[in-house]
């Protein structure tokens, strides 16, 4: 270990430490008075963070014998995950004050994930792909029961967690066939071992393995099972987050195995990934038609997202990558604005998660019920808005690589979608007039809500030129 | 024969015999004992494999602490095996079925098996020279050299394991008493007692 | 008949089966005396005369006892488990014999010269807790069961710091050989060389720790009398109540054999210039002994809790620190390289 490779983690390490500090401060100190304190510090140190690898990060280097890859893919999903997380932890200070869950371990744990996480987009080797993940996930297990009063939190915690141990299982077992037939855990050995004869059978195992155990995490059909129940019974800042930078997160380091390790089999995870994304488009969207509990049913929207976004790894290519980070920036914003809104749908100080509440909202809250609006189009994928754009991108990378028929599945699965969307507009400004919902907003929470739905109409523009950095991003994975 | 390939074998029965007897075994308890006579005979192989810092660790991690967990969980826990026994029947078809399956494939994998001309190598170049220096040196050297950023995320993961079962299952009661030794250790006589003339008949 | 003994595989087998069966029985008999002498310091502390009737002051107390104990009718509980029940105290007896096999009693005089002997003792240590639990639970009794949780949680809970105390010496040596161990210890300046000056507070530590490990008063609460009969022994009787006994009282011996490997310089002679040998690690190893037999004597029981915060809240930290300490100490060669002899082990 040099001091070169010290800099090259340097984020990884100041939030690790960052964090480690607050652990100790809290524990021997106030404890709990503090969380609300720790919760603003843990958001800025990781905004600093991100900037800091906005305006510093350059270059690609590896470290730990090419265990850590710092290259611009990872970079620009550390900063997607990083900022993501700073917004919803504070989104999520609101919650858990109201529900008496203001524990400082929440901060804390969050912030680990989130190191989980960018240790998952920097990885370049199976052994510190696995630590990532389980490190991301351990802290989501807990988080997921953090209400552990509440049953249907405990549930989903265990669930969670009993379904996560079982995708590890299967993705380490995956592991170690790609280990026996390659002698090496490191992605670029793994394709230059792949690159010399014909793929073994046993290798494809070890593969299929592997993506399912990836698939589980990002919650891609038919991997998707433990999805609506964890996001229901979570609590509800909880669910934004898992519905957020993990995904992220899982996505990237998804297109970073397959392209760095298997880019010479691509036409053998091109199946299994399209394969995936239609199975996902359409249980998302068709699933969730029949759901009332808005958790739920953006359960089922991440699902159906997610699809989307495998469409464009399905591509395998320049373009496919470009336009999954493209995709997965758009639903990242999506998603912190609509969590934003259910965040403050309550009825006398308690939680309502059911979208019948929301009836002529539009006339309580003319403002919000709009914001929303533009939000819920924009998940539908509806022209002017930018989810349009998302799903543009990607069903044209399937189109120029010959995959018209993904395409086409993508646009029946995204008009079958639209519908529950829709509905949800309908409700707000159509429906009947039934017990009104009373829940204030914190100004950040506002806030959120009002610029996330304004990205949605100004980014239609240029995009916020994500795109360049989208394409310089995908292609230092393809070089 | 050799002594080597005797004992290889004395230990390898003994493991395959006492695995199975961990998922025969009628009573729970009995299993763990069999598992742990498993845990020993695997300590027994590595040590067979020139491992013996791993077997002692194998012994000292799985059978003093971890089989030791198990053993309490399985006593303090009434579970009604009898039924869940009644129940595994039920399943027991379909659990066949899919061993089955996943022995077939497996028996597909390694039968069509084979190596990338160099992963021989590759899996070699990463172990330092095993003539050179002691297998705990050499493991040494791996973990904390080649491997500290992965051992440094292993003790995280800990670290959150940690963090988790405190933060689900800790609750500070408020209503009992609790013992504070130092300052029952500091206390001293000055003010701790009080020594009172008291004048006969009349009382405090 | 040299040649046999050490070419074909059946001499080997039979030297070495000779060897442990010398060891063993030696370490028996001194465990009978020990037992007396147990005995005789306790009564001395309380101003009683303790075994005085068999043989010249009692000597021969132990072994009638012995006696007693073998010709008595083996009583085995109706609900009992009975494989368990039986199994129990032989592995409480096998346990603490085996260990001997790595123990060197003077320069080269070791059964099995292991590289990781210190993981061995502490690996055949830990497993001594299964012959508690399962006595304890096979009785199908609620005070055996009781005390043989207890016993549990202790016996890990002091193994841990144990453990770290055994990871500062290992960091000092740089090997996990008894005979590395003791040769880094010699030196010119007789006792003042061996580890107890630099890992001093250690000393205590692993001494208390010791007596937590074997349940040896005051930390003896498995089988706290007044609370639980006698704990995991409640349900025994004869020859193998007689195997729980010698168990116990040789973990008890084993580990003063470690602390005198550990911190006293095993075989080294004290003083420069006397030759080292065998018997200086006799007298130590009884030096230690008489310590334990003094602390039961003098020191009452604790109360369950105050014994698992001390090592807990207590012993472990400190333990943990001092590896650090240690470690830092050793690299820097700090204090005339007292904490970093590396030149002995390999």
């Amino acid at each position: 270990m040099s001091s070169n490779a010290l800099t090259i983690i340097f984020s990884e390490i100041a939030l690790i430490v960052y964090v480690l500090g607050a652990l100790m401060y809290a524990v021997y100190t106030k404890k709990d008075e503090l969380t609300s304190k720790l919760i603003w510090l843990t958001s800025a140190v990781m905004v600093a963070l991100g900037g800091l690898i906005v305006f510093f990060g350059s270059g690609e280097s590896t470290a730990f014998n090419g265990a850590f890859i710092d290259d611009e893919f990872a970079r620009y999903g550390k900063v997607i995950i990083l900022w993501s997380s700073a917004i919803i932890l504070i989104l999520s200070r609101d919650y858990l004050t109201k529900n008496l869950l203001l524990k400082f371990e929440y901060p804390i744990l969050v912030a680990i994930s989130v190191v989980g996480m960018m240790m998952m987009v920097s990885a370049g080797d199976l052994l510190s792909l696995y630590m990532g993940i389980e490190l991301q996930a351990l802290s989501l297990y807990v988080i997921a029961a953090f209400n552990r009063d509440s049953v249907r939190s405990t549930e989903a915690g265990l669930k969670y967690f009993v379904l996560g141990a079982l995708s590890s299982g299967l993705l380490l077992y995956g592991v170690s066939l790609i280990y026996g037939f390659s002698g090496t855990t490191k992605f670029s050995d793994i394709a230059l071992a792949l690159g010399q004869g014909p793929t073994p059978l046993g290798l494809l195992v070890g593969l299929v393995f592997l993506i399912s155990g990836l698939a589980f995490k990002i919650s891609a059909a038919p991997f998707h099972m433990w999805t609506p129940d964890v996001y229901e019974g979570a609590p509800t800042p909880v669910t934004a987050f898992f519905a957020t930078a993990p995904k992220v997160a899982a996505m990237i380091l998804f297109t970073r195995i397959v392209f760095d390790a298997f880019g010479e089999i691509i036409t053998d995870w091109q199946q299994i990934v399209s394969f995936l994304a239609v199975a996902s488009m359409f249980l998302g969207s068709i699933a969730a038609i029949g759901q009332k509990d808005i958790k739920r049913l953006m359960a089922y929207s991440s699902i159906a997202h997610m699809g989307f976004a495998l469409v464009g790894l399905a591509s395998g290519s320049l373009a496919g990558i470009q336009s999954l980070l493209i995709y997965i920036a758009i639903y990242v914003v999506m998603n912190i604005g609509t969590f934003a809104f259910i965040l403050s749908m309550e009825r006398e100080g308690k939680s309502i998660n059911n979208i019948i509440a929301l009836n002529m909202y539009s006339k309580i809250e003319p403002l919000r019920a709009l914001a929303l609006m533009i939000l819920m189009f924009s998940l539908a994928g509806i022209p002017p808005m930018l989810g349009f754009f998302g799903k543009f991108y990607v069903l044209k990378a399937a189109v120029d690589a010959g995959m018209a028929w993904l395409a086409i599945m993508g646009v029946i699965a995204s008009v079958i979608g639209a519908f529950y969307y829709l509905r949800i507009i309908y409700l707000m400004y159509f429906g009947e007039e039934t017990e009104k919902l009373d829940g204030s907003m914190s100004t950040f929470g506002w806030m959120t809500l009002m610029v996330s739905a304004i990205v949605m109409i100004v980014g239609v523009v240029n995009l916020f030129g994500i795109e360049r950095i989208a394409l310089s991003a995908a292609s230092t994975l393809l070089n | 024969m050799e002594i080597a390939a005797l004992a290889f074998y004395f230990f390898a029965v003994i493991a395959i015999i006492s695995a199975v007897f961990v998922t025969l075994s009628r009573h729970p308890v009995h299993s763990v004992l069999w598992l742990i006579l498993a845990f020993i005979s695997s300590a027994g192989l590595f040590v067979l494999l020139g491992a013996e810092f791993l077997a002692m660790l194998l012994i000292i991690i799985y059978v003093g602490a971890v089989a030791v967990l198990f053993l309490f969980v399985v006593m303090m826990l009434n579970v009604d095996f009898a039924a869940l026994k009644a129940d595994m029947a039920k399943f027991l078809p379909i659990g066949l079925l899919m061993g089955i399956i996943i022995l077939i494939e497996l028996g597909l994998v390694f039968g069509d098996w084979n190596f990338a001309s160099n992963s021989l190598e590759l899996r070699a170049a990463i172990t330092p020279p095993i003539e050179d220096i002691h297998n705990t040196q050499a493991l040494g050297l791996l973990i904390y050299d080649d491997f500290i950023y992965l051992f440094q995320a292993a003790g995280l993961i800990l670290l959150v394991a940690m963090i988790g079962a405190i933060v689900l299952t800790m609750r500070h009661r408020t209503n009992i008493k609790r013992q504070n030794v130092m300052e029952q250790m500091s206390r001293d006589p000055s003010s701790a007692l009080e020594l009172k003339e008291v004048e006969s008949g009349k009382g405090i | 008949m040299y040649e046999f003994f050490t070419n074909t595989y059946f001499g080997i087998f039979l030297f070495i089966l000779g060897q442990c069966l010398a060891v063993t029985v030696c370490v028996l008999i001194s465990l009978a005396f020990l037992m007396y002498a147990d005995r005789k310091i306790w009564a001395a502390v309380q101003m009683r005369k303790g075994p005085n009737v068999v043989g010249a002051f009692g000597l021969l107390q132990s072994f009638a006892d012995f006696l007693k104990y073998i010709v008595k009718e083996v009583v085995i509980p109706a609900g009992a488990d009975k494989p368990v029940f039986l199994l129990a105290p032989l592995l409480a007896f096998i346990l603490p014999v085996i260990s001997w096999a790595v123990i060197p009693f003077n320069d080269g005089w070791v059964i099995s010269n292991l590289n990781v002997a210190i993981l061995y003792v502490f690996a055949i240590g830990s497993l001594e807790v299964y012959g508690v639990i399962m006595g304890g639970w096979a009785s199908n009794s609620k005070y055996p069961f009781l005390g043989s949780l207890r016993s549990a949680a202790q016996m890990i809970s002091y193994e841990v710091s144990i453990g770290f105390i055994i990871v500062g010496i290992i960091l000092s040596t740089g090997s996990m050989n008894f005979g590395d161990i003791v040769r880094a210890q010699d030196g010119n300046f007789g006792l003042f060389n061996w580890y107890w000056l630099p890992h001093f507070p250690m000393v205590f530590l692993f001494f208390i720790s010791a007596l937590a490990e074997t349940n040896r008063p005051p930390f003896d609460l498995p089988e706290a009398e007044a609370e639980l009969v006698a704990g995991y022994q409640v349900e025994y009787s004869s020859t193998p109540f007689l195997l729980f006994m010698i168990g116990e009282l040789m973990a008890v011996w084993l580990m003063c054999a470690l602390m005198t490997l550990l911190f006293f310089g095993g075989w080294l002679s004290p003083i420069p210039g006397i030759s080292d040998g065998i018997l200086w690690f006799l007298v130590k190893m009884f030096m230690v002994f008489f310590m334990f037999a003094m602390v039961k004597a003098i020191v009452p029981r604790y109360r369950y809790d105050q014994l698992m915060r001390i090592g807990w809240k207590i012993f472990l930290p400190l333990s943990l620190a001092w590896v650090v300490i240690v470690g830092l100490f050793a690299q820097y060669g700090l204090f005339a390289g007292a904490y970093a002899r590396w030149t002995v082990g390999g």
